[in-house]
């Protein structure tokens, strides 16, 4: 009986034993969890018995405390941060084992609450030794279950080193630690006329967008966090260490060196554990001003996005929401907005400059059909405006109480996101579902929450089968099938047609090389 | 008709830090603290800007107590669009003795000296909970108030404010002069932008102390000691119903 086991190529009769044995073990602590991203292309391999080792389809297994930790290793991350920030209760661990997705929690076997970088390095070197994984957790707001202890391990809650630096107005940076999220960084340098702009909807910790690449509605003007992180702090493997652009450095721009921070950005705790970020800051815009406009099809909204985007107008946000979206939201946030495809504008710079953009941007709506142009300025009425939006996911699950969703998060070119969205809406009525979709359109990214009712498993395999077929359009179409929630575990199936052989090669180098025993946050990205 | 408007800022300790009870049990610990303009006040100081961005009032001043820190809170203030501060200086060892009565008193002192129409504080800092500038104020100066206000307009000569209250909300009119005392409904208060915090540091901002507005500001309490809450004792289990009755008679809580 393997325990903490994980592969991804069980044949269908080692299945089959695996769970005859789970069933006499007749234990509560044993769930064989089997993924199934789409079986269309293994049916035929299936049928002849041979081991399966396809992107599409990938069996996890997984074995709940199967197995205790060390003691000498409990009793010796107990004597690096005392017994008051470890815990090895149940309650806590699945807390830990879990995120916003729709996974089922797998929790680690211990968590610990560092609050300095030396004892993030003294965590890791002891892990390191007695060969136990490592899992970074910051608010545990991802989406694609990077948090989840796949084989079990040791999860670092790091939000207690909640430490800003100094605020370098001058030179627009500061460095923050995992504990602070995005919401209170703000809150910290608006005195300053600067802010954060990256923002991904959740109040996450900033070291946690680092390390999911986080990106968001501002990306269309601001950039990810790939153009905004100037510096990363990172604990490896082995307990050492790494400043990716030198310790305390933070020029704008440099030629010294590969480029370690951007390395480290995105690689969702298998390379290390990201302790300090020093994020690039910008002045809050002079005038910020939000409008609405309704059009008769998804088809005219998104001819609208591409006229707007070739025209160079450095629009803000440019977010996309279909007929579903606008009704969720409405039934939610108790706002009155035409139940039709609609685009949510923002403009940021002086107040000359915000209103000819937005006259413009009014002009091409109303050139394709588009119809009730609204303006929103003041803070209250913006806020009003934006909450609605960020709330969908939860006026979304609003809708169906009780019901959870698949979400999707696909990115192609902008040129090719009409047929990428009429595409998915036909496979949505076709399949029976319901979901709405939105997203950041000047991007050419959206996502859709394809709803399913948790106790029927056949809704469960049709939405995943419809999020599937939804990442493989869009590598169709030149795309990725993930553009800003990460891989984590759930997007792992299609890292190989996205990238090609020898870009994953060369990153299991990469990996091999800082993480040769694998023990940081193992299973996940490949 | 364009009114004179006073905003009252004060600078206390940022609502988002830890505050920590000193050693010595004197007070708690400010010293490296992140401090910031009490939120209340930065809504008043918003309401009073868009009024002069409407063409109601014509002059904002923001005035603030405290040490000299308290000429950042203030530069806030003018960074937000407030035209002119005013420092009162009171030296950091007064400042856990100095109380509200002060405040007021000094208000009603400016107010006088600058002929103000109307004057809005937040309606509490969130360091003491007082809420009692605003009421003292008006009542120094025999000035009608309007306090928790959710909403300013102008109705002729006077103002209409809607306040909250534990019913529900309330409309009443005031005349000028008058203070009025800004609740959390009542507006999002804007982001100073880098070009406004550039222009605030060349708008004027004079420092007075107590004594030049005459007022007395010798302390009427004395601070014996300030502690931690007691820590929250562990909960205990009882097996069933009897035993939880038994233990609520023990405690004597039934």
């Amino acid at each position: 009986m393997p325990s903490l086991s994980f592969r991804d190529d069980f044949s269908v009769g080692e299945i089959s034993e695996i769970e005859e044995s789970c069933r006499e073990a007749a234990s509560s602590r044993c769930s064989l969890f089997v993924d199934q991203a789409s079986t269309d292309d293994c049916q035929g391999r299936a049928k002849v018995g041979q081991p399966l080792n396809c992107i599409s389809l990938t069996y996890f297994f997984f074995l709940s405390t199967f197995q205790e930790l060390d003691e000498n290793l409990v009793e010796s991350l107990t004597s690096i941060l005392g017994e008051k920030r470890v815990s090895l209760t149940e309650p806590v661990r699945e807390q830990h084992g879990r995120d916003e997705g729709p996974y089922e929690p797998m929790p680690p076997q211990m968590v610990v609450f560092p609050e300095t970088t030396d004892e993030v390095s003294e965590v890791a070197k002891a892990c390191y030794s007695f060969n136990v994984p490592m899992i970074p957790f910051g608010t545990g707001t991802g989406l694609e279950g990077g948090t989840l202890a796949l084989n079990g391990g040791v999860c670092l809650d790091l939000m207690r080193m909640h430490g800003i630096g100094d605020v370098h107005a001058e030179d627009f940076f500061v460095s923050v630690r995992p504990g602070v999220t995005r919401l209170h960084l703000n809150r910290f340098i608006k005195d300053h006329g600067l802010w954060f702009p990256v923002d991904p909807g959740a109040d996450a910790s900033l070291c946690g967008m680092c390390a999911t690449s986080a990106s968001g509605t501002n990306a269309v003007k601001y950039g990810t966090m790939k153009e905004n992180v100037l510096n990363l702090e990172v604990v490896l493997a082995d307990g050492r260490v790494l400043h990716t652009a030198g310790k305390d450095r933070c020029t704008k721009k440099s030629s010294a060196g590969y480029n370690l921070t951007n390395l480290f950005l995105g690689s969702e705790g298998t390379l290390g554990i990201i302790t300090e970020a020093t994020l690039k800051l910008h002045a809050i815009p002079e005038t910020m001003l939000s409008a609405i406009c309704s059009f008769p099809s998804v088809k005219s909204a998104v001819e609208t996005t591409i006229q707007i985007m070739s025209s160079s107008i450095p629009v803000a946000r440019i977010e996309l929401l279909d007929e579903e979206a606008m009704k969720a939201c409405n039934a939610y946030s108790k706002t009155d907005y035409e139940i039709a495809p609609t685009l949510f504008f923002e403009f940021h710079g002086s107040e000359a400059s915000v209103e000819a953009e937005a006259s413009l941007v009014g002009d091409l709506s109303e050139a394709n059909g588009g119809s009730g142009f609204r303006y929103a300025k003041t803070p209250e009425d913006r806020s009003k405006l934006w909450k609605a939006r960020h709330d969908m996911y939860y006026a979304i699950l609003s809708t169906k109480p009780g019901y959870r969703a698949v979400i999707t998060d696909v990115c192609v070119p902008v040129s090719q996101l009409e047929t990428m969205i009429t595409e998915t809406q036909h496979d949505f009525n076709v399949s029976g579902l319901s979901g709405p979709i939105l997203g950041h359109v000047g991007d050419g990214n959206f996502h859709s929450f394809v709803m399913f009712d948790p106790e029927d498993d056949s809704q469960l395999k049709a939405a995943r089968e419809l999020a599937s077929r939804m990442a493989r359009r869009a590598l169709a179409l030149k795309g990725t099938c993930t553009g800003e929630h990460g891989v984590g575990w759930g997007k792992k199936p299609y890292l190989d047609e996205e990238l090609g052989g020898v870009n994953v090669d060369v990153m299991r180098q990469i990996k091999a090389a800082l993480d040769p025993k694998n023990l940081m946050n193992p299973g996940k990205v490949f | 008709m364009a009114l004179r408007v006073l905003i009252g800022c004060k600078r206390v300790i940022d609502y988002a830090v830890r505050v920590r009870v000193k050693p010595d049990k004197t007070g708690v610990v400010t010293d490296g603290v992140k401090h910031s303009m009490n939120p209340f006040d930065e809504i008043a100081v918003e309401e009073a800007v868009r009024m002069r961005e409407k063409k109601i009032a014509s002059e904002v001043i923001a005035i603030s107590c405290g040490p000299a820190q308290s000429q950042e809170t203030i530069r806030t203030a003018l960074a937000m669009g407030a035209d002119k501060g005013i420092h009162v200086e009171i030296p950091n060892a007064d400042m856990s003795v100095f109380q509200p009565i002060h405040v007021a008193k000094i208000l009603a002192a400016v107010a006088k000296k600058e002929k103000i129409d109307l004057i809005i504080v937040g309606k509490q800092a969130i360091d003491d909970d007082a809420n009692q500038t605003a009421q003292m104020t008006a009542a120094l100066l025999d000035w009608p108030q309007a306090t928790f206000a959710s909403k300013i307009e102008k109705a002729g000569d006077d103002l209409a404010v809607t306040r909250e209250i534990d019913g529900g909300l309330e409309d009443v009119k005031v005349k000028i002069p008058a203070v009025i005392s800004a609740d959390l409904r009542l507006n999002e208060p804007r982001y100073a932008t880098l070009p406004n915090i550039m222009k605030a540091k060349k708008k004027p901002v004079q420092k007075l102390s107590p004594k030049d507005l005459g007022v007395d500001i010798s302390s009427r309490i004395k601070v014996i000691s300030v502690e931690d809450p007691p820590t929250r004792q562990a909960g205990i289990k009882v097996d069933d119903v009897d035993s939880l009755v038994a233990k609520l008679k023990e405690k004597a809580l039934i």
